[in-house]
């Protein structure tokens, strides 16, 4: 009688009293931003905070298009706000012109002009002001201001990308009086990092209110945004560096939603959906982070393309992703992820035959001896390569461990030297001190051209002050001359026909070993919708009025 | 005790110096500056990018000369600016230094109020059932990973009770006090029991010293009470080295602990000093671990004055 009334009196209130909607969201993250200016350092962290804070002009959206966001219409030659033209010096350079949307307007009411863009630009340009890559603002010869909103760049050579600039936009209204004051000095100075807070630094559908560093950001609504309203009043970034301290913090309902780009990892997602995954939903988006093996083909035996291909032979990716990766991601055959427009799904591809990779390490002149011993040369020497990756990464040592037996079985004696990634990426890789393999992976772009990676002019020396990431050491004449040519082709269809062979030239040459495609797991309470995972290196908060607190 | 007092300051001054250079030394040794892990990180550098950031971040030059630059500004109160945080460094430590000290402080407190009684009980029990007990639990104490106890706290009392949060710190701007130490419970809880059993163990040792000595013997054929001789003669003395342990955690206590911090999202020194020295962020580790030096050499010189309360027999004198 007692429950009954009780039960009765329940669902009077639950009537009289909607279930009040959802006002603020709590995300975890692995990573705090070590700052949140938009120039300076690269970091994904940064990107996911400033995504909801500020719109680039230009981004890949979700279904990987190159979009506007900040301008008004995205220039092209063919709709004549992109037109070629020479540069001073007699070459092959573009125009581009852009108009910011008329609604834009910072934090603080002030409009976003061409004033913000020329200060973005000059910042971008200047040598010590610390961006770190100051590629866009070498290609930009001159700034052309037509008015406050209709902006030209000159650009000093014609690429496919032309039209892609990302962000290019800074608060002049805030922050010139910190960049006049001693351009050295802006990087410690911005008002990004000394008065984050202040409104007039942002205009997207959110504005920082507070930064506890090391902790927290806390963002409110901006009430100067242009687009729909957000649905959450306040949105706040948690900071818990420890993966499994950060699942028990959704669990706990400490963290609402753990963000995908910088959250838990494979395993973790995938044990957690088995355990219990009726309280959550679960996503898990393959996209451009490409693991795979560089082989130093400066190494007698591994500049030998049938040892190469007896190498990708004798393993079973297919097997490997499915036991350890659960099946989510997918075997890779090159660099293109399948989801970009210009992948080939007709490229050569290397399938598992232990029977082809014994029979060309054969035809190479490596004999097997004695089962269990490694093949030998004619000279006597042993068939052994090493093998290193980051130390304390546990899916890649499982990978590791597969390998090193899969090679054993054809007679290649793999040894496993593992190094800390500080040591393994700022020494050993990018100084190319690996002797055999090294497996890490790759963060792209869509349609990136891998003109850093495999282009010759682009392995790192001593005399270039090891810049450039080929780390193989590969060189091939018609891959450059692809490279090139993908760069300079404006026509899509005509670029998908070189990426195809630059596709094949891959896989035919086999610099690297493709191995799957890293999948990054998404774990959404039930509530939450509208999130789309983007498999890019836009984050999914590039979108965040579209996410809703739903039943 | 002003000649001790001048001499033991002029030691930390040393101490400091060559800790500076040290620390500047080791992590200028470490392989990889912090440009070279910003080009495995983004394609898009090229080698004109990396010549002018080395040349804006001063990587260009040799460390003896970048850190004679440094000690320069050092000295004059200019300890740098962050080159991963963009702000000062002081700025960064004196953000972090009221969390750690409020973490660490309560920790601190809560591992000497479990030890004392308990390393004190366990002397007067010496070899008895009650001391195994107390020498397990102190054993069970030293060898708990702190992630694990962690961990395991946080998944009873936040997943399954819900009694408490499974951050040490609120997310949200506005909490007050009450919840801010509501956040404190577990990460003090950790750290304050794990470091209770070490404590406990140094008092239950030093308790049974004291207790053997003759005028422990002597205070007890006087006729004072069992309790009386513990508290007015044995626990005095018993003290002393247990003062010596404290004050070298002193130095924990200003840098943080970095595995509970990372665990419980906590925004304290000990990990901002370990992504500074991982980061090659020169300015920003050297403030951090010279102020961990300056702390500990610090407590040393209180831990001196403690003795000499604790015991008339020592004085203050330069040189000892």
């Amino acid at each position: 009688m007692v429950r009954t009334i009780a039960a009765a009196v329940l669902l009077v209130f639950a009537a009289a009293f909607p279930a009040a909607a959802k006002e603020r969201l709590v995300i975890g993250m692995t990573q705090f931003p070590s700052t949140l200016h938009p120039q300076i350092d690269s970091m994904l962290a940064k990107s996911y905070a400033l995504a909801m804070g500020m719109r680039p002009f230009t981004a890949y959206d979700p279904d990987w298009r190159l979009v506007c966001m900040l301008c008004t219409g995205l220039p092209t030659v063919e709709n004549g706000a992109a037109v070629r033209e020479k540069t001073p010096d007699g070459k092959d350079g573009i125009a581009v012109t852009y108009t910011i949307r008329p609604d834009a307007r910072w934090g603080d009411g002030v409009p976003v002009t061409t004033k913000d863009v020329a200060f973005a630009v000059e910042v971008g340009q200047h040598p010590q002001s610390g961006v770190a890559s100051a590629e866009l603002y070498r290609r930009i010869l001159r700034l052309e201001i037509h008015d406050d909103r209709r902006f030209t760049l000159h650009l000093d050579r014609v690429t496919f990308d032309y039209n892609d600039i990302g962000g290019l936009v800074l608060p002049a209204h805030i922050d010139r009086a910190n960049f006049d004051a001693g351009p050295a000095e802006y990087r410690n100075r911005t008002a990004y990092d000394a008065d984050s807070a202040n409104p007039g630094l942002w205009f997207g559908p959110y504005r920082v209110v507070r930064v506890e560093p090391g902790a927290a950001i806390e963002l409110k609504r901006n009430p100067t945004w242009w687009g729909a309203k957000a649905a959450f009043e306040t949105v706040i970034l948690r900071i818990v560096e420890n993966t499994a301290a950060l699942e028990v913090n959704l669990r706990s309902g400490a963290v609402d939603y753990i963000a995908g780009e910088l959250g838990l990892s494979l395993d973790q997602a995938a044990a957690m959906e088995q355990r219990e995954g009726g309280a959550w939903d679960f996503a898990y988006k393959a996209g451009l982070i490409y693991e795979h093996i560089d082989l130093n083909l400066d190494n007698p035996a591994l500049a030998d393309i049938r040892v190469r291909r007896a190498l990708l032979h004798a393993i079973d990716r297919e097997t490997i992703s499915k036991r350890l990766f659960f099946g989510r991601q997918p075997v890779a055959h090159g660099p293109v992820s399948p989801l970009d427009r210009v992948y080939d799904p007709d490229l050569p591809k290397t399938p598992f035959d232990p029977g082809a990779a014994r029979r060309l390490l054969d035809e190479a002149g490596w004999t097997n001896e004695a089962p269990g011993a490694p093949r030998r040369n004619a000279a006597g020497e042993p068939l052994r390569l090493e093998l290193g990756t980051t130390a304390g990464n546990r899916s890649r040592e499982l990978v590791q461990q597969v390998l090193q037996a899969a090679w054993k079985d054809v007679g290649i004696e793999v040894r496993i030297r593992n190094q800390p990634a500080r040591v393994f990426f700022g020494e050993t890789v990018s100084k190319r001190r690996f002797s055999g393999m090294a497996m890490y992976a790759w963060l792209s772009a869509p349609e990136s051209v891998p003109r850093s990676t495999l282009h010759s002019a682009m392995i790192p020396t001593a005399e270039n002050n090891w810049s450039g990431q080929n780390y193989t050491g590969y060189r091939n004449p018609d891959t450059d001359r692809l490279i090139d040519s993908i760069e300079t082709e404006l026509d899509r269809e005509k670029r998908r026909v070189l990426w195809a062979k630059l596709q094949a030239a891959y896989a035919r040459d086999l610099p690297v070993l493709p191995l799957y495609f890293r999948a990054t797991p998404y774990v959404f309470p039930k509530w939450l919708k509208g999130v789309t995972p983007t498999g890019h290196q836009y984050p999914t908060t590039l979108w965040i009025e579209e996410w809703r607190a739903g039943q | 005790m002003t000649r001790f007092l001048a001499a033991r300051l002029l030691q930390a001054v040393i101490v400091l110096a060559v800790m500076s250079f040290a620390v500047y030394g080791l992590i200028g040794l470490m392989p990889g500056d912090p440009i070279d892990a910003m080009i495995a990180a983004d394609p898009e550098l090229t080698s004109e990018d990396t010549e002018r950031l080395k040349a804006l971040y001063g990587l260009d030059r040799p460390v003896w000369e970048r850190y004679l630059a440094w000690a320069g500004h050092a000295l004059g109160g200019d300890f740098g600016h962050s080159r991963i945080y963009h702000r000062p460094a002081l700025d960064l430590l004196a953000e972090r230094l009221p969390h750690t000290v409020l973490l660490m402080g309560l920790a601190f407190a809560l591992s000497v109020a479990i030890a004392l009684p308990a390393g004190i009980f366990a002397a007067l029990r010496a070899n008895r059932f009650s001391d195994y007990a107390v020498n397990f639990i102190c054993f069970a104490g030293i060898s708990t990973p702190p992630f694990w106890l962690a961990i395991m706290a946080m998944l009873l009392f936040s997943v399954t009770l819900g009694w408490l949060p499974a951050t040490g710190y609120p997310a949200a701007g506005d909490a007050g006090w009450p919840e801010r130490l509501r956040h404190l419970v577990l990460p003090v809880a950790v750290l304050g029991l794990l470091s209770a059993g070490g404590v406990t163990r140094y008092v239950r040792a030093s308790m049974r010293e004291a207790l053997r000595q003759d005028y422990v013997r002597t205070a007890r054929a006087k006729g004072l009470s069992r309790a009386a001789v513990v508290r007015r003669h044995a626990l005095r003395n018993a003290m002393i080295p247990v003062v010596t342990i404290l004050a070298l955690d002193m130095g924990a206590l200003f840098s943080g602990a970095l595995i509970t911090e990372i665990m419980f999202g906590y925004p304290g020194m000990g990990a901002l000093i370990y992504n500074a020295v991982m980061a090659n962020d020169y300015n920003l580790a050297l403030v951090g671990l010279l102020f961990a030096t300056f702390t500990t050499l610090a407590a040393n010189i209180a831990a001196d004055g403690a003795y000499v309360a604790l015991d008339p027999r020592i004085a203050f004198r330069a040189g000892a």
